[in-house]
């Protein structure tokens, strides 16, 4: 770095000399992308799903052998379970303070993240490749 | 050094809610509501994925009366989020920060998550 930028840094940067981790924004930033494509994501899938769930089990399973409702099911699938997955991360980094205990949860909420949304996909899949 | 005691600043019992607070607190309410929906709805997945009578069993599950008061709240609460949401998406581009304009849309986004919840009850009925 030059010289020249120094007086760009805050007085606490100089101090600790780490500087950013370059990651800070990330996290905002993710959460809002898929906040942005949930909108109308979901806006299109409430309405079919609405449908579906007030029919039988054949109107459901020729649904998702619709390859355009497919996919929109998994994109639905992967903002909404990463938007959770950061949400809830936010809770309990606001709320636990005892540095185990949040650990803990943090890493519950991740699995059960990856576990949830993943059961979640498969089913998508299944019923797309399925007989 | 997580657990220090620190000054605390008044309870929130001790201020007048305005709207604005309560719709802040509904949309982390709603957000963690909405994460305990997604175990419903991945199980409505699993049981369309799975066949005809696992899917009727689960259907007439969440037909019942139970069934039905939840996804009643599980249905406001994805329309308050969302359109709190939404209401989020523009602050976070810089509109709607002055008090007037931020208790209107608060009561706005309060409105119209009820407004629409009415409204997908009454199509899903009419679909019945």
């Amino acid at each position: 770095m030059s010289k020249s930028n120094n007086h760009m840094r805050s007085a606490l940067k100089s101090v600790r000399g780490l500087g950013a981790a370059k990651e800070g924004v990330q996290h905002w930033w993710i959460q809002r992308v898929t906040a942005v494509a949930m909108v109308p994501l979901l806006l299109i899938l409430l309405v079919c799903m609405l449908k579906l769930a007030t029919g039988d089990h054949a109107a459901v399973a020729a649904a998702f052998k619709h390859p355009l409702f497919a996919v929109l099911a998994l994109l639905s699938i992967l903002a909404v379970f990463w938007h959770m997955k950061l949400g809830l991360q936010v809770v309990i980094e606001d709320y636990v303070h005892t540095e185990s205990v949040k650990i803990v949860s943090l890493l519950a909420i991740t699995f059960a993240t990856f576990v949830v949304g993943g059961i979640a996909a498969l089913s998508v899949l299944k019923m797309f490749f399925g007989a | 050094m997580a657990n220090v005691e620190r000054p605390l600043s008044p309870h929130l019992q001790i201020y007048r809610w305005p709207v604005t607070m309560a719709t802040s607190i509904l949309h982390r309410a709603t957000g963690c509501g909405l994460a305990a929906g997604t175990l419903l709805l991945t199980w409505w997945l699993v049981a369309a994925a799975a066949g005809p009578e696992y899917y009727a069993m689960v259907q007439a599950c969440l037909g019942s009366i139970l069934g039905r008061l939840v996804l009643l709240g599980f249905s406001w609460a994805l329309f308050y989020h969302l359109l709190n949401g939404i209401r989020h998406l523009f602050w976070d581009v810089g509109h709607g920060y002055s008090i007037p304009v931020a208790n209107k849309s608060g009561w706005a986004v309060i409105i119209g998550s009820v407004v629409l919840t009415v409204l997908a009850w009454i199509l899903a009925y009419s679909w019945k």
